[in-house]
């Protein structure tokens, strides 16, 4: 039997590098010994899109994407197909918990400075992964063509009409249509399920080859690759990803799993955060909400398209505020060039970089909870507040990185 | 570390606690059990007779009432069905949506889901709350929906209350006085609401008792996996210093 099969690999083997593939990427691809918890998120994250992508195929087969008939489409899902209710509630909890999943990631490497030299390309094809997925959450989102689902697109989509000169004709070039409509229905439904899909999926693959091409990070921010072992080459601090990091990971899928099964059994709506209570009225392009807000994890960036309330510089404010709430996504792109800190990880950064840390996560928090809420000018003054803070932990980082008193780094990995 | 793991988990769960707080009329909280399949009983019937009438619950089949015992087909004909269909129909409204809108103002919105968009404890308050107001078209309106086009359908079993306002401090506090009677006493009618509300919730998701039973089985079987994955990585690891 063995023999067999391995002239059968051999066969392969003379036709497609599968062998070498498999040894490159997963037994002797070697990862540093010391990663802690931060380091489940990466693989859950490729656990979260393979959920959206079967869910979504299954959805795909009864879901209409028809203005007319999509919302009752949703509810046939529901009711009469075979476990839809599960297949629905799996892909809309996967959809926020692939936001919680990817948000932990990325403050992963904003703590230990995974985005630093060899790493930017690395970090930067990790943001067009966040772009593409928030184009995703924003294209699906609008199929149950709920009352959220059109009015929180609207907002949205006006954002466009922002941009001068051409605002209006790139506006209803997009929707197809002068308003949210049938049109706009139909061709989102097609990047969700087409384009942005295989984007992500393209995407995700060339973030890993860049991974293993650079090496993992580890908590202490240093390269194992610059202390290897003179006989074998193999770093002293690395060990191969399989079996060692595959069984590791799958005991965090098992935990993740408890979390996410807890949702979408005992709390799919999780208090109207994944599924919004308005959303269960169907979309009326006469009726506006008295209260439009978007999805949780869109909340923080909303809260800065809502915070300029001031024309300045000859630009309308509402523009501004578009253009604050690209430039807050689009920041994270130059944090490798940022950071002028002699040391990466945040174990061995001075008191100042922590301290900016978590007032970043604060003004985070602060900012998506504010983008749940009602305007008031109180919270729209505690809007500006936080979001000129979350703007400073990037803005000022290559002056207090740089002032920092830092720790030295250690020669090997510490546990 | 350990801080900031601790502070993360105290973020996450700080606006969950902010959100349940919402302006307007305080809500009753409704008294209703999703496992009591006699009060559910109870609320279909009266839902087809009242509600059904204007209203549709055009995503719900009458034969998926096997969810709360109306298990054979006779009995959901003999109970549910009003106006001629068949057991696996969709529950269509009696009212066409263009009579709604002359006689209404506004065609009555569907009610498949309506328990989740507005919740339990809206809905009990709500059919609880109507009194008499001459000044709008239908003669009725409501503390917590001003001025709704809807008037009040089980009037004859409430009776007709009247709104009673004081100024408490400073402040003007609405209530509700019920100056003529109905069939029902106060306690009788709210009982009768709390079954229908009972059956409106299961009706926004029939398969929310299927789904928590099938999630203590997921769950049971993660754990499970909990404990054997984590001996297979201790098994794993335990030669890695």
């Amino acid at each position: 039997m063995s023999k067999q099969n391995n002239s059968f690999l051999e066969w392969i083997d003379k036709r497609f590098p599968l062998v070498s593939t498999w040894k490159e990427h997963f037994t002797e691809y070697y990862a540093p010994k010391n990663f802690n918890f931060w380091y489940f998120f990466g693989s859950l994250a490729l656990l979260v899109l393979v959920n959206q992508l079967v869910t979504g195929i299954f959805l795909t087969m009864s879901y209409k994407p028809d203005a007319s008939l999509a919302f009752a489409s949703v509810e046939y899902i529901m009711r009469d197909v075979e476990f839809g209710w599960l297949i629905r509630y799996m892909h809309s909890t996967g959809a926020s918990m692939f936001f919680v999943v990817v948000y932990l990631h990325m403050f992963r490497g904003m703590m230990y400075g995974s985005y630093r030299k060899p790493r930017e390309l690395l970090w930067l094809i990790g943001m067009a992964i966040f772009f593409v997925l928030m184009s995703l959450a924003f294209t699906g989102y609008i199929l149950p063509w709920g009352q959220m689902s059109y009015w929180g697109a609207q907002v949205i989509v006006s954002m466009f009409e922002a941009i001068p000169f051409i605002g209006e004709t790139l506006h209803n070039w997009i929707l197809g249509d002068f308003m949210l409509s049938d049109a706009a229905l139909n061709r989102f439904f097609a990047y969700h399920v087409v384009t942005l899909p295989v984007l992500i999926v393209v995407l995700v693959f060339v973030h890993i080859i860049a991974l293993h091409e650079v090496g993992s990070n580890n908590p202490d921010g240093i390269e194992i690759k610059e202390n290897k072992n003179p006989e074998t080459k193999i770093p002293v601090d690395g060990i191969p990803f399989h079996p060692y990091y595959t069984v590791k990971d799958i005991f965090g899928v098992v935990v993740f799993l408890i979390v996410f099964c807890g949702i979408i059994f005992f709390a799919p709506e999780m208090g109207g955060y994944f599924l919004e209570h308005n959303n269960f009225i169907p979309a009326d392009t006469l009726k506006t909400p008295d209260h439009i807000a978007p999805v949780w994890y869109f909340t923080p960036y909303y809260s800065m398209l809502r915070a300029v309330t001031v024309n300045f510089l000859w630009v309308d404010a509402k523009l501004w505020g578009v253009f604050l709430m690209v430039a807050g996504v689009a920041i994270f792109c130059f944090l490798p060039w940022l950071d002028r800190s002699p040391v990466k990880s945040i174990r061995y950064k001075g008191p100042i970089f922590k301290f900016a840390l978590t007032l970043f996560v604060i003004s985070f928090f602060v900012l998506g909870w504010l983008g749940t809420q009602q305007p008031t000018p109180l919270y729209t003054l505690l809007a500006q507040i936080f979001s000129v803070i979350y703007f400073a932990f990037f803005i000022l980082m290559p002056w207090y990185s740089k002032i920092d008193k830092t720790k030295p780094e250690p020669k090997r990995v510490t546990k | 570390m350990n801080r900031i793991k601790i502070f993360l988990i105290v973020l996450c769960l700080a606006p969950l606690s902010l959100f349940a707080a919402e302006p307007g009329m305080p809500l009753d909280s409704a008294p209703i059990n999703q496992t009591d399949n006699e009060s559910l009983q109870r609320g279909a019937e009266t839902f087809v007779n009242y509600c059904l009438t204007c209203h549709g619950a055009s995503f719900m089949r009458y034969n998926r009432h096997r969810d709360i015992g109306l298990e054979n087909e006779a009995e959901v004909t003999e109970k549910l069905i009003l106006t001629g269909q068949k057991p696996g129909d969709l529950m269509l409204s009696a009212m066409r949506k263009y009579e709604g809108e002359e006689w209404f103002g506004v065609a009555p919105p569907d009610l498949s889901v309506i328990a989740r968009a507005k919740g339990a404890d809206w809905l009990y308050t709500y059919l609880r709350a109507f009194y008499r107001d001459e000044s709008t078209v239908s003669g009725w309106n409501n503390l917590v929906f001003d001025r709704v086009a809807m008037p009040h359908v089980l009037y004859e079993l409430q009776g007709e209350q009247e709104l009673v306002v004081e100024t408490v401090a400073g402040k003007e506090v609405k209530s509700l006085e019920l100056a003529k009677p109905g069939t029902m006493t106060v306690s009788e009618y709210d009982r009768y609401v709390a079954d229908l509300v009972n059956y409106m919730v299961y009706l926004s998701e029939p398969a929310a008792n299927d789904r928590k039973q099938l999630g203590i089985l997921v769950m049971i079987f993660l754990f499970g996996m909990l404990g054997l994955t984590y001996v297979l990585y201790r098994e794993y690891w335990k030669d890695i210093h």
